[in-house]
């Protein structure tokens, strides 16, 4: 498919997005692979911000937003009147940022996971807290600047395993999904719109104001982290299925890295540690791939 | 058909014979028994409900919120630090303008931990924009539901109906539970004017700037001020359907009084056999009963009580630093008044506490004879 297609679909111009960001991108190719029958909820965070200004909206879609704790419960009331209206063909995807899902929303997102809701949650992970000017947040990766990791105090615990603890629910689908590879994300899309239960899609979402690259790098910078085994494309079937998508080149992390001002505080011998970090926690995904 | 129930049952059945569609509520003490009841219902299919059984109560109300954006009619209850965890909800609810309707078994905020009845859990929310009506019987409990719907859904903004916990939550009294013939013939399905549609498609809550976001606020301004009306009206007309209403406030002997009670809840039904007794001694007391604290009916109530010398507010609640909060709305609504009672404020009842037939004898008693309020409110029953 051309990239052009997903263009002023379900998301028209006129949203405040940063040059270069990855999140609008994330959600043209979601709302194109799941079409017009579809009932959008956002939480606060950058969507929550940058789609539009009263009266005017550049979702072409029924959209609700719901307080930053509230994703999950919200995309379940969504479900819920919809199935009482025997409207079960509309298809209803939540979308949060890495804050309203790995931390102040992780609550509810569980709940609705473990009741096995019939939607589908999309993360889009730009790792900190963007919408408020780079505040860390438990998506932040080891050895990365925000500014409530100054230079002086980097982030010094790893990232947390979204995946792992969704994929722990015992939920039908999961999976990775990267704006470097389009036709896998729309494949990825249509499967968990084609399946029953509660969905979670997690979305890299590169942010050039927040890690501090130049904004034509947005892709690339998606498609290096692929590559670099920092963000394997794969799938988890229910709760146990492990299918890898892209077997990466294994280019080095360094690659990645250096191109983003926020690792530019490393010290000597963390470029080292980050490459051990990434290669083991690679090792671990192969050993569930083969489990 | 009459039956023996609790508030809770009774508010139960008011739900069911509401039709709500999407029911997500989180138990607390006392609201267990309403959460029990409606799991019940929706499971044996009396009520072809969709009832979500959420991880709290903030996700409770953020639930069934995002159901009544898409259409479908909603309940919801809760007690004490559930409503105050809902609090970012509330405002949300109103600010939608959806037509939520949650019961609230009122119930003390910790700490300490007090599981009993006062009102600080929804007096302290009065700014969160929901109508709010205080029952006094399981009777009114069960009829105020149904009269919630037609409100809300008249006026786009939330209605609380709130009852006393354990007073009435889990005291059985003989309620009359109407025919679901009769109650569709009242309420008729909820039909939405504004719903999420692929068909017609619109985004909800979108950000509003500082040159529009004042409309908002003023828009739902006006919905509660035209709430005021409706409440009447839907009273009147359930009246007709049912033979039993309510009005803003329930009326005790208050033609000739002298000084006037003036409390919420259960506390009413205490009261009135004291004033049937000092009535009998000749001593002109009566009570004013209020029912809807929101939206508040200031002109109503100052012509109301603008006929007695003194008014005594029994608060079961109180805004540290500020005082009983019904005290602080009356005197607000009668600074305009053609005619000001004297307020003599009470507050008492906190956490559970009884209070009994003597605690408003003493109460009326000292309002009947002190020449005026001394300044600050009175604590009832302080152990020294």
């Amino acid at each position: 498919m051309k990239a052009k297609e997903l263009v002023d679909q379900y998301l028209y111009s006129g949203h405040g997005c940063c040059p270069g960001c990855a999140m609008p991108i994330v959600l043209r190719t979601v709302f194109h692979a799941l079409g017009e029958n579809t009932v959008a909820v956002i939480t606060a965070g950058c969507f929550g911000t940058i789609s539009g200004t009263f009266p005017s909206s550049p979702i072409k879609l029924p959209a609700y937003n719901t307080p930053f704790p509230s994703a999950g419960a919200a995309g379940s009331g969504v479900r819920a009147a919809l199935d009482m209206k025997g409207e079960n063909r509309t298809t209803v995807v939540t979308i949060a940022g890495d804050g309203g899902t790995f931390d102040i929303g992780i609550q509810a997102i569980s709940a609705a996971a473990e009741r096995n809701d019939d939607y589908i949650f999309i993360c889009y992970d730009n790792e900190a807290y963007m919408n408020t000017g780079i505040q860390r947040s438990s998506a932040t990766p080891w050895g990365a600047w925000t500014t409530t990791t100054p230079p002086s105090n980097l982030k010094s615990q790893p990232k947390k395993d979204i995946v792992q603890i969704m994929a722990a629910h015992r939920i039908p689908y999961v999976a990775t999904a990267s704006i470097a590879y389009p036709d896998d994300f729309l494949r990825k899309i249509r499967k968990a719109k084609a399946t029953h239960g509660f969905k979670f899609l997690y979305a890299f979402s590169p942010c050039p104001v927040g890690w501090r690259f130049s904004p034509e790098l947005t892709v690339r910078l998606a498609r290096l982290a692929v590559q670099a085994k920092v963000f394997p494309l794969y799938e988890v079937e229910e709760g146990e299925r492990y299918i890898l998508n892209v077997e990466p080149e294994g280019v080095p992390v360094s690659d990645y890295l250096k191109p983003q001002g926020r690792f530019s505080f490393l010290r000597e011998g963390d470029m080292e540690r980050i490459q051990e970090n990434v290669d083991r926690d690679w090792e671990r995904l192969m050993r569930r791939m083969n489990a | 058909m009459k039956k023996l129930l609790t508030g809770n049952s009774a508010v139960s059945l008011g739900v069911m014979l509401c039709r709500a569609e999407v029911i997500s509520a989180y138990p607390i003490t006392p609201q267990t028994t309403i959460v029990e009841e409606l799991s019940e219902i929706c499971s044996d299919g009396r009520l072809k409900a969709n009832f979500i059984r959420v991880e709290s109560e903030h996700s409770a109300l953020a639930c069934v919120a995002a159901a009544s954006a898409a259409g479908a009619r909603v309940f919801t209850a809760t007690s004490s630090h559930g409503l105050a965890y809902m609090h970012e909800m509330l405002h949300w609810c109103s600010g939608t303008r959806l037509p939520v309707v949650m019961v609230n078994a009122n119930r003390a905020i910790g700490s300490p931990w007090n599981i009993w009845c006062d009102h600080s859990d929804s007096l302290s929310q009065r700014d969160t924009g929901w109508i709010q009506l205080y029952c006094q019987s399981a009777q009114e409990a069960l009829d105020t539901v149904i009269q919630a719907y037609r409100i809300a859904e008249e006026v786009l903004l939330p209605v609380m109906v709130l009852e006393d916990g354990f007073f009435l939550s889990h005291t059985s009294d003989t309620v009359d539970v109407p025919e679901p013939k009769e109650v569709d013939a009242y309420l008729p399905p909820f039909k939405p004017r504004y719903k999420l549609s692929p068909d017609d498609p619109h985004t909800y809550n979108i950000m509003a700037d500082p040159t529009m976001f004042i409309n908002f606020k003023h828009e739902a301004q006006q919905a509660m001020d035209q709430a005021k009306k409706v409440v009447a009206r839907a009273d009147r007309e359930f009246k007709s359907h049912f033979g039993r209403s309510y009005g803003y406030t329930g009326k005790v002997r208050l033609a000739d009084a002298d000084v006037v009670l003036l409390t919420m809840g259960t506390m009413a039904s205490t009261a009135l056999e004291v004033i049937a007794a000092l009535r009998k001694q000749g001593k002109k007391v009566g009570l004013c009963r209020l029912r809807m604290f929101r939206p508040f009916p200031s002109e109503e109530i100052g012509k109301i009580l603008g006929g007695a010398k003194k008014v005594a507010v029994l608060d079961r609640d109180n805004s540290l630093g500020c005082g009983g909060i019904v005290a602080q709305e009356l005197k607000a609504a009668l600074y305009g008044a053609a005619r000001r009672p004297r307020v003599f404020e009470f507050i008492g009842g906190l956490g559970g506490k009884d209070i009994t037939p003597e605690d408003i004898q003493e109460i009326l008693e000292y309002t009947l004879q002190a020449p005026s309020p001394n300044g600050a409110p009175i604590w009832m029953g302080i152990k020294r």
